[in-house]
């Protein structure tokens, strides 16, 4: 379905052409500035990895490694679900932008459930280690992995709660159609804790040490 | 080179929601198509096959000194799938576009520069 430029736009100003902001680059501030956080971000998770991949090969002999620990089957697991997250986050966007509202709670719930999933097995996985004698303390790569995929998991984990803070908002009609980009802006963040999922897991747990 | 105007004509030829709007090269505006919800779909697709052929050759022993271009290789066609048609990038406004490769083009100088001052390479 075609969504109408009057529909998505916040356009007030005669002489501003229709569909646009009015902002003096003609594009929404909100969007702007969330594009330039997930280029800070990626220089965040940038220095993780790289910590990463410097310290996993320096722990003390005989402690543990990736090898004794890597579960690859699971994680496998786990990246497809958070991939087919970025699939119903960007339906629940096309649902809004038609003016579903019902399909884009659908799309929204199934989104944040498939997040939880995700962190659910990120929890199961790093008891697993710790069981298996891996700590955050045990050597280098305890420290680095664990930060590098709890602050990832956070990233996840603050993504379901704008997830589900959409959800409520729509549930209480306070996120009429005109207010996609709101959707649009969570969804961005979201495909992009999908992203950075898709660079560990090629780095830390399929690229051998 | 195809100039933005004739990127988003072509890139869903079959067709394709009228979103949103955007500037072209000369700064005027006009309406961009987004992939439909079909088009969504099979691209999920793809890149499930992506990552179950990722998964597959990480067991392929025999490939030796190709597995790590070769999973690099998969893990950029994903990156970059996602970004340019679950974020839009491909549709969106270049000034977007600019946004997000400074920040991964930084990323990237700076944490080469890192891993080559602490010898990573040659381990």
């Amino acid at each position: 379905m075609v969504v109408t430029a009057s529909e998505g736009s916040h356009t007030e100003d005669p002489a501003i052409p229709e569909g646009h902001p009015p902002t003096a680059t003609g594009l929404s501030n909100e969007k702007v500035a969330m594009w330039a956080f997930l280029g800070s971000e990626c220089l965040l998770f940038g220095a993780l990895i790289s910590v990463y991949l410097l310290f996993k090969g320096q722990s003390q002999p005989n402690t543990i490694t990736p090898k004794n620990v890597y579960d690859i089957p699971f994680t496998s697991v786990s990246s497809f679900v958070l991939l087919m997250s970025s699939l119903t986050m960007v339906l629940a966007l096309a649902a809004i932008q038609r003016g579903d509202h019902r399909r884009l709670r659908i799309w929204v719930l199934t989104t944040a459930l498939l997040g939880a999933t995700f962190v659910a097995g990120q929890m199961y996985e790093f008891t697993t280690f710790y069981s298996k004698g891996l700590k955050i303390s045990t050597n280098l790569f305890g420290s680095s992995f664990f930060v590098l995929t709890g602050f990832h998991g956070a990233h996840v984990t603050l993504g379901i709660l704008m997830l589900l803070t959409l959800w409520n908002l729509s549930v209480r009609g306070k996120l009429p159609a005109n207010r996609s980009e709101t959707v649009e802006l969570v969804g961005l963040y979201w495909h992009f804790v999908d992203i950075v999922w898709i660079i560990i897991f090629t780095l830390v747990y399929l690229i051998p040490s | 080179m195809a100039t933005e105007a004739e990127i988003e004509e072509t890139a869903f030829p079959d067709g394709g929601a009228v979103v949103a709007h955007a500037t072209d090269e000369a700064g005027a505006p006009h309406p961009h198509k987004h992939p439909t919800e079909g088009q969504y779909v099979l691209i999920a697709l793809l890149l499930a096959a992506i990552t179950g052929v990722e998964v597959a050759v990480y067991y392929i022993s025999a490939l030796g000194d190709l597995l790590v271009p070769l999973l690099l290789l998969f893990a950029i066609v994903k990156f970059s799938v996602v970004v340019a048609f679950f974020m839009h990038l491909r549709f969106d406004s270049r000034l977007f576009r600019r946004l997000f490769v400074l920040g991964l083009g930084l990323a990237i100088f700076v944490f080469t520069v890192v891993l080559t001052t602490f010898h990573f390479w040659s381990r």
